[in-house]
């Protein structure tokens, strides 16, 4: 009777065996890493706005405060995106020509509002307060990254369930002195927990690691 | 329902034997087929609608996509983009994230209750009750809170209609114009106005303004849940007529005389408050409340002893009463039996030793006579100033509704009416049947509507004008004490609608002068133009007009009364019939609001429907059961209802509800249950013998919520009487099975350091209203599933109210238990859940955690109170655009799928913790105040921090009448029972059961 | 002793349970034809198709579910588990008799389970296969399923280990495999065989691929056998902590009814019986379509039927533990719950499975009855449609009636529960059709050791 298989088969065999283990194993790992991977996150996408409007030149640059346009940031859940009058306020005056700003001064004399594309979004069912992060000393930095370096705002971080979770387990890794939050600049010094326990004591960090803290 | 079968079986039929492109054909014929898809429609309510379509093809992929565990790529696409939109220019004092509260009133069954509207960035989500409003007390009542959805509801009119096309305000105007032009010459002859109670000072003026213009002609006030008999009794009394302002508070003895004052009442949030003052914490000066009732209520739920009679005999007990308290009464040839005169004497007796210090109080629907009775009583037993103050009515013209729209069809008969204008009412929907408006009402040349909805009249009207919702127009009202109250708008009219006082105005013949205006330039000839804006500003702030509570007048009821003002009735004959308004949907005004639709109505817990309630005897006599169709014969009319039978009620007497049966109005609103309003007559509006009762063999299953009604010997409605109390504080503490003191878990007791929410309702003040059922639903998205779901038991109340019967079948106890999550420290639902959804917080907040819960229903099934709701199919509308703008931004709006139950109002704690932690404080007591905790007109629900010993709750917690339910379980619950005390009269037996005597 | 006692009860087996005169071939003749033969059996065809519509039904079913969610079921709040819950647990029940008679007769050197244990196994699998579906379909949002598995996901959360449903996961998921490899080990020298027997080419490396060059030499025997002994070793605990899960499902929880300490053993004992009702219920035809009476004699029949008698009793004396326990305990809700069962709205349920599950196997206790075909079917359908019972009154009565009586309501399914309920017989049947013809249901070679022992006696 000839043989049903070539001699090749026997590896054949070995090999695919193993090799669907590695296989799998692969698989899985590929999934672990896409799913954190900026092209899902967005993480570092500069997104197209209406208007190409520049971090970089209005906080580096003007040295504007984060609260001149994000008013509500400090008593609201919602930072607050201004009004095309906040805008308005200097471009009535400055660049009132450039072509570049006509849909804002469109949005103005239309009273249609601009509307700007979501960077930071958060599921429906997430609820994010801004008013106490910044009452407990998180820098907007710290989150939103180098703002003040983004020529068009991007995603700093990825904004997933674990990546909260790593500030909502340790607190007291992330927060610093009050008067530094909206400073763009300020550094955090390495030994930071050490050399300022004061700040970490008096910002009462409670437990928040309650699903209904952010989840309701 | 019959209508149902009939069309399912033309379907059929039509479908007999077809094949291939025939049978799609003739689906697409019954698709365009209106009868068809009204009763698709009728069989799934908004956001029912979708439950059994099939899904489009996307999602079916998206979800075979899912279910071939291609999901788990879910995570690796980026998420969809999002836009944000700003504002062009900021508005004042809106921070977006933040809501806002202003002031306004809601004016129900004529009467003004005030309110606070919670708004987010401009949309009403929200009611709740305005502190310092007299009617309200910060309180609410149910239709007060579903009032709100109202607002949003998709079916109401959009347009100006001409004969049923779109027109405009503008062409409605000349044509109007035209119309009352010709009216000129003959001073109005041929003009009727009909609308609601005027109650609203600035209504009431522009009517005046109108009649003045056309002296001939009538302005005719009808509301079919009115008032006529009280006024008819009071001019019997003190020979005009006057409003009955009670206080409860001052009563240490409260007989009803067939009177609903709890809660159907104007002004009942605040007597139910008052009232409730008097017991809620058992003790010396615990007050008494006799009730003498044709049909169950709250308020005889929570009476100390209860008296069935039909509501004919009322007027006997009224007068022997009487009789016994010092007022001077024809003598009866019909004598109640010994066992009522014994009650009776009881209460006489009661009564006499507390003169100044009691309270008789008749029921609406009970004849002018009792009403006349009632107020001699107080006068005699010097209540009259104490506990009973009269004041000018507050309906100023105090019309007497039936006769008036009596009349209006009798000269509609005659033709005499040639311009028929009706303001906000529904005649033809809701007129006694004998009248005949439906008929009369097309002999009127030209027919002007004015609505929210396109309802039955506006169907027959020449012109329907779409109205304005309280909540988008400026107005006016006075609440039940005379308090002028104001109503302001929160959100500009969603659809072309017109405020009351702005078409009024065009009656007038003013064009377009805006509501406000009309409004202002009513209190400017009140108040004068000094310094108005300041007192306008302050009023429109308060919420109602400071020091305009009319002054008490000084008025003496007769001492006694002669055969002729007192007619005994005849013995009635065969069986009674009683026409009240429906609990939830109350004269059909509601119909078509899903919240009020689905509330189980209390007693009965009865939804989508109403019925023909009777008693447990006459059940067996006549061979009928729940779900059995009955065809009623009475007054005018014939209707065909189901039954049900309620223990309590008399059983001589069958009692419907009005507001079912419309025929239009709203898809909800249609053809639910049956019309009560066919067996009323303008005669007999109220009540009626000679009800003839005919079993069909046809059966119409009705969704009850709760379909067990006893409780099992099990323990957990604890009660006993102020003498069990007095004697032993601790009687409710019942020793259970468990020789092992101490802890019984293995687990050692997690320390709660911070904060620990808990609850406590006192059964001694819930009156089972459903006021927090309501409120819960509307602050916290919860769905409606229509009937098919609550048929199987799928509704989604987080708090749902449970109610007992217990002792006599006939005359039972009823008493009410809100059972709500138990947010249990040893919460048996928590370790059952494989993907933790639903889990503790360091504060006892049992948390559910809708986006994790993948649904395996566990811990439903292991959580002992059952009071875990499921989302079974896509309950929450996401079609309906206006119902999305309702929604609270602050709490998930759940998908199919997921398990759901009360939070704690964990969104109201979180944001005062977030303020609290800002000011770098403590969560102050009161600073966390739960949506059911806010409507209760009684104070029964008490929430807080449990581990503040200052806190309300901590101390309610403390009294030895607080219980736990199902605590031989371990659960440990937070939320924990004041056991009922009531305060029977020593000599009585405590609710006593004796039968009305049968005729 | 031991040892002399197994000896002992060999030498009767070894008559018995290998009927007729067989030699090495005609046995390999007798079982690989039934696979290698072209045509198929009129009975086949017929009982496939009926598999293969059932089997569409469930389809059917299942897509219903996914694009019209799960309120199509009947189950409602009080009630959240119904046919879904009560189908699993008898699938994974019927699925016990495989590993046990594979795994554990083989520890006990019982010859008898020769013949059986094959399609026993299959059986095992397929049951497996029907009850796996459940854990999936009951949730609310079956999508999401992944998420009872633990890994490392971007919630930065776990699954929650104290749960039993979680148990169930790994529970159900280890069972599967080992029954699956055990099965697989089993068949491959019979592969072999079919693989040297069949003239067709393309059957010829089908069976050769999935024998895994298989050559029958002593390696290859030694190697087999040691496999086999370890997979038997691992089966083993498997068949008892399988179902005592099953049962913690319920015995963790704190509904009367649900919250009794005897569930683990007297699930275990349920599963087996059932187990061997559904074995009695496939041999017996079978053995008559293809003629394997030599194989499949009365004494294995009479041994199973034994096996149902003994089990059938430790679930009687579980059911009769139960109601002494609910009166015992004194506890309100568990005497009412029992009532419930015994006198009140159950009670039809309650003595229709009494009748089932423990009146119904008695008659077994006769040498003649065991030896009635007909009698041992009825006695085993009975059984299956106890078994299944015995999980209805489980789940459903005691839900429907628990603590606070304002909440109960009764369940009742709807089609779409038995659509899917009848729909596993399909699934489960067109798989076991399949098997019994392209597979040797029964081991040949091992068949073949018995022709060995018959003649040489060792």
């Amino acid at each position: 009777m000839p043989q049903i298989f070539h001699r090749s088969a026997n590896t054949i065999a070995k090999v695919s065996i193993f090799g669907t283990v590695f296989f799998l194993a692969g698989l899985g790992w590929y999934g672990a890493t896409i799913v954190r991977s900026p092209w899902t996150t967005r993480v570092g996408h500069a997104l197209d706005q209406p208007v190409p409007f520049s971090h970089q030149h209005h906080v580096e640059g003007l040295g504007i405060d984060c609260r001149y346009c994000h008013t509500s940031v400090e008593d609201s859940s919602f930072a607050g995106i201004p009004p095309t009058q906040t805008c308005m306020n200097c471009h009535s005056v400055m660049w009132n020509k450039a072509p570049m700003l006509e849909p804002v001064r469109e949005s103005f004399r239309t009273e249609e509002p601009i509307q700007w594309v979501r960077v930071h979004d958060l599921p429906d069912f997430v609820y994010f307060d801004h008013s106490i992060h910044v009452a407990k000393g998180v820098a907007c930095i710290t989150c939103h990254g180098p703002v003040n370096e983004m020529p068009l705002t991007w995603r700093q971080n990825t904004l997933r369930m674990e990546w909260c979770l790593q500030c909502h387990k340790a607190p007291e890794k992330q927060i610093g002195p009050k008067d530094k939050v909206f400073d763009v600049h300020w550094k955090k010094p390495a030994n930071f927990e050490e050399t300022h326990k004061e700040v970490i004591s008096e910002a009462k960090l409670g437990k928040i690691t309650n699903c209904s803290i952010c989840h309701r | 329902m019959k209508e149902e079968a009939s069309l399912l079986a033309q379907v059929r039929e039509k479908l007999q034997g077809l094949k291939g492109p025939q049978f799609w054909k003739s689906l697409d014929e019954l698709a365009d087929n209106e009868e068809f898809r009204t009763y698709l429609k009728e069989e799934y309510p908004y956001g029912a609608a979708e439950f059994d379509k099939p899904v489009d093809r996307r999602d079916f992929l998206k979800l075979m996509g899912a279910s071939l565990l291609l999901s788990g790529l879910a995570g690796c696409k980026p998420q969809p983009l999002e836009k944000i939109v700003p504002y062009v220019k900021a508005v004042e004092d809106i921070v977006p994230g933040k809501p806002l509260f202003y002031a306004t009133s809601y004016l129900f069954n004529g009467s003004a209750i005030g309110l606070l509207v919670e708004s987010h960035l401009g949309r009403p989500t929200k009611v709740e009750g305005n502190p310092e409003h007299p009617e309200s007390l910060g309180a609410t009542n149910l239709f007060a809170q579903a009032s709100v959805l109202s607002l949003y509801d998709p079916d109401r009119s959009k347009a100006v209609l001409n004969a049923g096309r779109v027109s405009t305000w503008s062409r409605f105007v000349t044509q109007l114009a035209e119309d009352l032009e010709s009216q000129k010459a003959a001073q109005g002859t041929g003009v009727r106005v009909l609308s609601g109670p005027l109650t609203s000072p600035t209504l009431l003026a522009q009517a005046k303004e109108f009649l003045a213009l056309y002296p001939k002609a009538k302005w005719v006030e009808y509301d079919p849940v009115f008032r006529d008999y009280e006024r008819a009794g009071s001019e019997l009394a003190f020979g005009e007529v006057v409003d009955p302002v009670y206080s409860f508070d001052k009563a240490d003895i409260v007989v009803s005389l067939d009177a609903d004052f709890l809660f159907s009442l104007p002004g009942s949030i605040c007597y139910a408050k008052q009232f409730i003052s008097r017991r809620s914490l058992p003790g010396d000066g615990m007050n008494r409340l006799y009730a003498l009732e044709s049909t169950p209520t709250l308020t005889g739920a929570a009476a100390d002893h209860v008296m069935r009679s039909s509501a004919s005999d009322v007027l006997r007990f009224a007068a022997a009463l009487a009789g016994k308290t010092g007022v001077t009464i024809p003598s009866d040839n019909t004598p109640l039996t010994p066992k009522e005169t014994e009650w009776l004497n009881a209460v006489a007796k009661d009564l006499n030793a507390n003169r100044g210090k009691c309270l008789v109080v008749a029921g609406r629907d009970q004849t002018p006579a009792v009403h006349a009775l009632a107020h001699a009583m107080n006068k005699a037993l010097g209540n009259a100033g104490t506990t009973v103050k009269y004041i000018s009515p507050v309906e100023e013209r105090a019309s007497r509704h039936i006769q008036a729209l009596k009349e209006l069809s009798a000269e509609l008969a005659s033709g005499k009416v040639e311009l028929l204008i009706t303001l906000d009412v529904n005649p033809v929907y809701n007129a006694p049947a004998d009248l005949e408006f439906e008929k009369h009402y097309l002999k009127a040349p030209r027919r002007v509507h004015y609505g929210l909805f396109v309802d039955e009249t506006a169907l027959m009207a020449h012109w329907h004008v779409p109205g304005t919702h309280y909540l988008e127009h400026f107005s006016d009202a006075r609440a039940f004490d005379g308090t002028a109250s104001m109503v302001q708008p929160l959100i500009k009219p969603l659809y072309a609608g017109k405020s009351p006082h702005e078409f009024a105005s065009a009656l007038l013949g003013k064009k377009d002068e805006s509501g406000e205006d009309i409004v202002i330039n009513y209190w400017k000839k009140i108040w004068g133009e000094s310094d108005f804006t300041t007192k306008w500003r302050r009023a429109l702030h308060a919420g109602f007009v400071q020091g305009t509570v009319s002054a008490p007048k000084n008025v003496s009821a007769k001492s006694g009364f002669n055969p002729q003002e007192i007619a005994y009735p005849a013995a009635a004959q065969g069986l009674e019939l009683i026409i009240r308004p429906d609990p939830s949907v109350w004269d059909g005004s509601f119909a078509n609001n899903s919240w009020l639709q689905e509330l189980p109505k209390f007693l009965t817990t009865l939804t989508w429907d109403n019925a023909a309630i009777i008693s447990p005897k006459l059940a067996e006599k006549e061979g009928l059961k729940q779900d059995d169709v009955v065809e009623l014969k009475a007054g005018a009319g014939v209707v065909e209802a189901s039954i049900y039978v309620l223990p309590g009620q008399p059983d001589e007497s069958v009692t419907v509800h009005l507001g079912y049966g419309r025929t239009a109005g709203g898809e909800l609103a249609k053809d639910r249950g049956f019309n009560a309003y066919r067996l009323r007559t303008s005669k007999e509006p109220s009540f009626l013998s000679g009800l003839r009762l005919r079993k069909t063999g046809k059966t119409n299953r009705l969704a009850s919520t709760q379909n067990h009604h006893s409780m099992e010997n099990r323990d957990l409605i604890r009660k006993g009487t102020l003498e069990e109390y007095s004697k032993d504080p601790e009687f409710a503490v019942v020793e259970h099975h468990t020789p092992y003191k101490g802890d019984p878990s293995m687990y050692p007791q997690y320390p709660y350091e911070g904060y620990a929410w808990g609850m406590v309702i006192n059964l001694n003040a819930c009156i089972g209203c459903n006021a927090c059922v309501v409120a819960c639903q509307s602050e916290n998205n919860v769905p409606t599933v229509g009937k098919k779901e609550v048929l199987n038991s799928r509704e989604m109340h987080w708090i749902r109210i449970d109610r007992y019967f217990s002792g006599d079948l006939d005359n039972p106890e009823k008493d009410h238990q809100p059972v709500l999550c138990m947010h249990c420290e040893k919460a048996p639902c928590e370790p059952v859940c494989p993907v933790g959804a639903t889990t503790h917080s360091d504060e006892g907040l049992n948390e559910m955690t809708y986006n994790r819960c993948v649904g395996t229903k566990y811990c439903s099934n292991n959580c002992p109170y059952k009071v875990r709701r499921f989302n079974f199919f896509e309950y929450a509308d996401k079609n309906v655009e206006t119902l999305k703008m309702q929604r609270n931004p602050d709490v998930t709006v759940r998908a199919r799928g997921v398990m759901e139950k009360c939070t704690f109002c964990v969104q109201r704690i979180n944001s005062a913790r977030i303020e609290a932690k800002k000011a770098d404080r403590r969560i102050k007591d009161g600073d966390v105040v739960t949506a059911c905790q806010s409507a209760c007109p009684t104070q029964a629900i008490v929430f807080g921090d449990i581990n503040d010993p200052e806190s309300a709750v901590a101390k309610l917690k403390k009294l030895p009448l607080n219980y736990g339910l199902l605590t031989e379980l371990n659960t440990v619950p937070r939320v924990s029972y004041l056991a009922k005390v009531k305060n029977p009269n020593p000599e009585l037996v405590p609710n006593t059961g004796v039968p009305s005597h049968g005729h | 002793m031991a040892t002399k006692h197994i000896k002992k009860s060999q030498k009767e087996t070894d008559e018995s349970i290998l009927g007729g005169d067989h030699t090495y071939g005609s046995v390999n003749e007798k079982i690989s034809s039934i696979v290698l033969t072209k045509e198929f059996k009129p009975v086949w065809l017929f009982g496939f198709a009926v598999a293969l519509t059932l089997f569409l039904v469930l389809q059917i079913s299942v897509g219903r579910l996914f694009t019209h969610y799960i309120g199509i079921w009947g189950i409602n709040v009080p009630v959240g588990w119904g046919f879904d819950i009560i189908n699993f647990v008898w699938w994974i029940g019927i699925g016990h008799a495989g590993t046990l008679i594979s795994a554990i007769l083989l520890l006990f050197k019982q010859q008898w389970r020769t013949s059986i244990n094959r399609f026993a196994e299959a059986m095992t699998l397929f049951a497996v296969a029907c009850a796996a579906l459940f854990p999936i379909l009951h949730l609310g949002r079956p999508e999401k399923f992944y998420w009872l598995f633990p890994y490392p996901s971007t919630f930065g959360v776990w699954p929650q280990f104290r749960s039993p449903l979680e148990w169930d996961v790994f529970a159900v998921s280890t069972y599967a495999t080992v029954s699956a490899l055990f099965w697989y080990v089993g068949l491959v020298p019979d592969l072999a065989a079919l693989r040297d027997r069949t003239k067709h080419q393309g059957l010829k490396v089908l069976y050769g691929v999935l024998c895994l060059g298989w050559r029958g030499s002593a390696r290859h025997w030694f190697r087999y056998e040691t496999a086999y002994l370890l997979l038997a070793g691992l089966g083993t605990p498997l068949v008892l902590s399988v179902h005592s899960i099953i049962g913690l499902d319920f015995a963790t929880s704190i509904v009367p009814g649900w919250h009794a300490t005897i569930f683990p053993p007297y699930f275990v004992a349920g599963a087996i019986f059932a187990g061997f009702a559904m074995v009695i219920t496939l041999a017996v035809p079978l053995r008559k379509i293809y003629h394997l009476e030599d194989f499949i004699t009365m004494k294995h029949l009479d041994n199973m039927a034994k096996v149902m008698l003994a089990t059938g009793m430790l679930v009687g004396y579980g059911y009769a533990m139960e109601a002494f326990m609910a009166f015992y305990s004194g506890n309100n809700y568990e005497i009412a719950m029992m009532k419930n069962r015994l006198i009140g709205h159950f009670a039809p349920f309650y003595w229709a499975l009494i009748v089932c599950n423990l009146l119904a196997p008695q008659i077994l206790w006769s040498k003649k009855a065991r030896g009635n075909l007909v009698i041992l079917y009825i006695v085993a359908m009975f059984v299956n449609v106890g078994m299944w019972l015995e999980r209805y009154i489980i789940i459903v009565t005691s839900l429907a009636r628990d603590f606070i009586p304002s909440s109960w309501h009764d369940y009742a399914p709807t089609i779409w529960d038995w659509g899917i309920f009848l729909g596993t017989f399909g699934l489960f049947f067109t798989l076991f059709f399949l098997f019994i013809r392209f597979v040797p249901m029964i081991s040949v070679f091992e068949m073949q050791e018995l022709v060995h022992k018959k003649k040489h006696g060792h």
